[in-house]
Formats: C-alpha cells, sequence, structure tokens
C-alpha cells in the first residue's frame, strides 16, 4: 500500500489497552441528522411534542441505527481503514437527548489469531452521560498481522467474523 | 403472515419470510451523509485512493446496511409507510402485544458492500418465548434474523433483533424507545 493511513497491527493490541475516549456535545441538528441520514423518519427523532407526548421522554433522542455509525467511527479512528469490523452486539440502556455530553470509552477485552491465520481483537464500549451508560456495543474487528497483511482482501472460508 | 397466532408460532420458526429487494441502490450520498453526522474522517469512505488500494474501491460503512432498506417515507401507489421489520410488527399484531422494545442486537458482516450494489433481504424468525413478566409488563421475547445479499447473491450482513412485545402494566419508563 503506497498511501499513507493509520494502521493499528494485530500486535500493537493487549488485552486491557484502553481506547482513546471521544467526548461529543449532542445538539437537535446531530439528532435530526443522524435519523435523516439512516433514513429513519420516526417522529420522536425529530418532533419534540411527538417524544414527550407519545413516548414519554423530555426530547428527541439518538436513533439506534445512527448510534452504530458513532460505534463504527469510535472503532475505526482507533485501528484505521485497516480495520474491518466483523460483529456488533449493541445493547440498549437509555436515551441520547439534544443537550447531552456523550462520551465513548472502549476497552480490549480480546486479542487472538483465528484458525484461517485473521488476527482479531474484541472491545467492549461504552456511550456514556454523565457517567450512567446509555448503549454498550462489544465488537469484533480483525486488524492486519503485519504491514503486508490486509483484512479487507479475506472472502469466503477465509473470513469468520 | 398478518393475522398469525400463538398456534401459528412454531410454522415460522426459520422460515424466510419478506423477501425483499432495496428500493434503490447503494449510493454515495448517503454514505458522505452519513459519515458527516458522526464526523467519521475513514478516508476509505473519502479518499478514492485509499479505497481502491485496501478494499478494491469504494464501499459503504457496515454499519449502514440497515440504511439501504428503510422504505421512502412517501412512494406513488403505497397506501400505508413500510416497516422495515415487519415480523416484529407482524408479532406484535398477531398475539396482541401492542406495545414493544427492541432489547439488544448484533450485526455480523460479511461481503462488503459497495456503491451501485442492489442489495436484498428476508427475515426469519429464529425464537419466541413463552409469555414473561418484566418491570415493562407482561409479553414475549422474540429472536428476528434479518439477512442481506448483494445482487451476485453473496451474503453481506446478518442482523439478528431481540424483542420483547408486551401489554403495559404501568406508565413506560422514561426513556425508552417505543417500536
Amino acid at each position: 500500500v503506497t498511501v499513507a493511513v493509520r494502521r493499528l497491527l494485530h500486535g500493537d493490541v493487549a488485552v486491557g489497552d484502553a481506547l482513546s475516549e471521544l467526548s461529543y456535545p449532542v445538539t437537535a441538528t446531530t439528532v435530526v441528522l443522524g435519523a435523516l441520514a439512516s433514513r429513519d423518519w420516526r417522529p420522536m427523532h425529530h418532533d419534540k411534542d411527538f417524544a414527550v407526548e407519545r413516548n414519554g421522554t423530555h426530547d428527541i433522542f439518538l436513533n439506534t441505527p445512527n448510534q452504530a455509525a458513532w460505534f463504527e467511527r469510535f472503532v475505526t479512528d482507533w485501528t484505521g481503514p485497516f480495520g474491518r469490523l466483523g460483529r456488533m452486539t449493541f445493547r440498549m440502556l437509555g436515551s441520547i437527548f439534544p443537550g447531552d455530553t456523550m462520551v465513548f470509552r472502549g476497552t480490549v477485552t480480546d486479542a487472538g489469531v483465528d484458525e484461517t491465520g485473521c488476527g482479531w481483537v474484541s472491545v467492549d464500549i461504552s456511550v456514556s452521560v454523565d457517567g450512567d451508560a446509555k448503549t454498550t456495543c462489544a465488537a469484533r474487528v480483525a486488524l492486519p498481522l503485519t504491514e503486508d497483511d490486509n483484512p479487507w482482501e479475506r472472502r469466503g472460508g477465509r473470513w469468520a467474523p | 403472515m398478518r393475522g398469525i397466532g400463538v398456534s401459528d408460532i412454531d410454522g415460522l420458526i426459520g422460515v424466510e419470510q419478506y423477501e425483499e429487494v432495496g428500493e434503490f441502490p447503494v449510493e454515495q450520498g448517503y454514505v458522505w451523509t452519513t459519515c458527516a453526522s458522526v464526523e467519521n474522517g475513514n478516508p476509505l469512505f473519502w479518499d478514492p485512493e485509499v479505497a481502491a488500494e485496501i478494499t478494491g474501491g469504494p464501499i459503504a460503512p457496515p454499519t449502514m446496511v440497515s440504511v439501504w432498506f428503510r422504505p421512502h417515507h412517501w412512494a406513488p401507489g403505497r397506501d400505508r409507510p413500510g416497516l422495515p421489520l415487519q415480523v416484529h410488527f407482524d408479532l406484535k399484531e398477531g398475539l396482541g402485544l401492542p406495545e414493544a422494545v427492541m432489547s439488544d442486537n448484533t450485526i455480523v458482516f460479511h461481503e462488503p458492500v459497495r456503491p451501485g450494489d442492489r442489495l436484498a433481504t428476508h427475515q426469519i424468525l429464529r425464537s419466541v418465548t413463552d409469555e414473561k413478566t418484566t418491570r415493562l409488563g407482561t409479553g414475549r421475547f422474540w429472536v428476528i434474523d434479518v439477512e442481506y445479499h448483494n445482487q451476485r447473491g453473496e451474503l453481506v450482513a446478518v442482523e439478528s433483533y431481540t424483542g420483547f412485545g408486551y401489554r403495559r402494566s404501568a406508565r413506560p419508563e422514561a426513556g425508552r424507545e417505543s417500536s
């Protein structure tokens, strides 16, 4: 590869490593932009009156698909473009509203090489507001083992996410 | 599958339902709008040279896979808005459970999705529990898989959703997303 990009190698990662924290002030624009970017037209993600009266929340709130996009960004900020997501499991615990500062934190929980020779790391991530976790995400991401390795070249039986 | 009842559930487990082709091809514009919405600067989505070298050309963010199936808010000749996870709504309706929450979901990523792809999907009911009572009310948990393929028949992703459909026993807890 000739282009210069961030490239986290599998050997650079150890269980217990923490990812750099990401803090982001959420506005109504964050919520509405995220909902429309994910083609989620449901009113509780853009209509405050609906959210209050129908959902019993105090405001509109971030939708789930856009939170997935936030988690993806958080992981690939860390890995660089060679990092290839294998799976993500989300658990919704509470909502995120305009005015909240959401904070993403992640810790490496596992690292290994599978039988096809693919290097994997597992990361537990949470997004929290004022210390309360709102959504958690367990992610499994493939990382290159060497400078010449590229998880994106794996297909069929060589890709076991 | 509308009008299902409790006795119909067993026959639906493992059955592919609602085979559907996306209303529009995977498009670069939504890729950029999504990346902008979360300030994702991954050069795979912004720099064609990087995408050519690493992923053999542009790809869409893997987590966008369900985006390509959310129906237009309006389309000519359609009299009711499309519902993206129809099996979930069938279960709510058929089992008489007016409220529902999604407790967790998993996405497994296979072949990359690329601009221009025309994806197809189907839904598979995996399990439904007996009635249980939680803080929210009394109802049933179910697991629905959504499988996505590209126009070459290659699997691109599988999403698994765990839902809880219920009858309210008290005011819903603030902050939960009803769907």
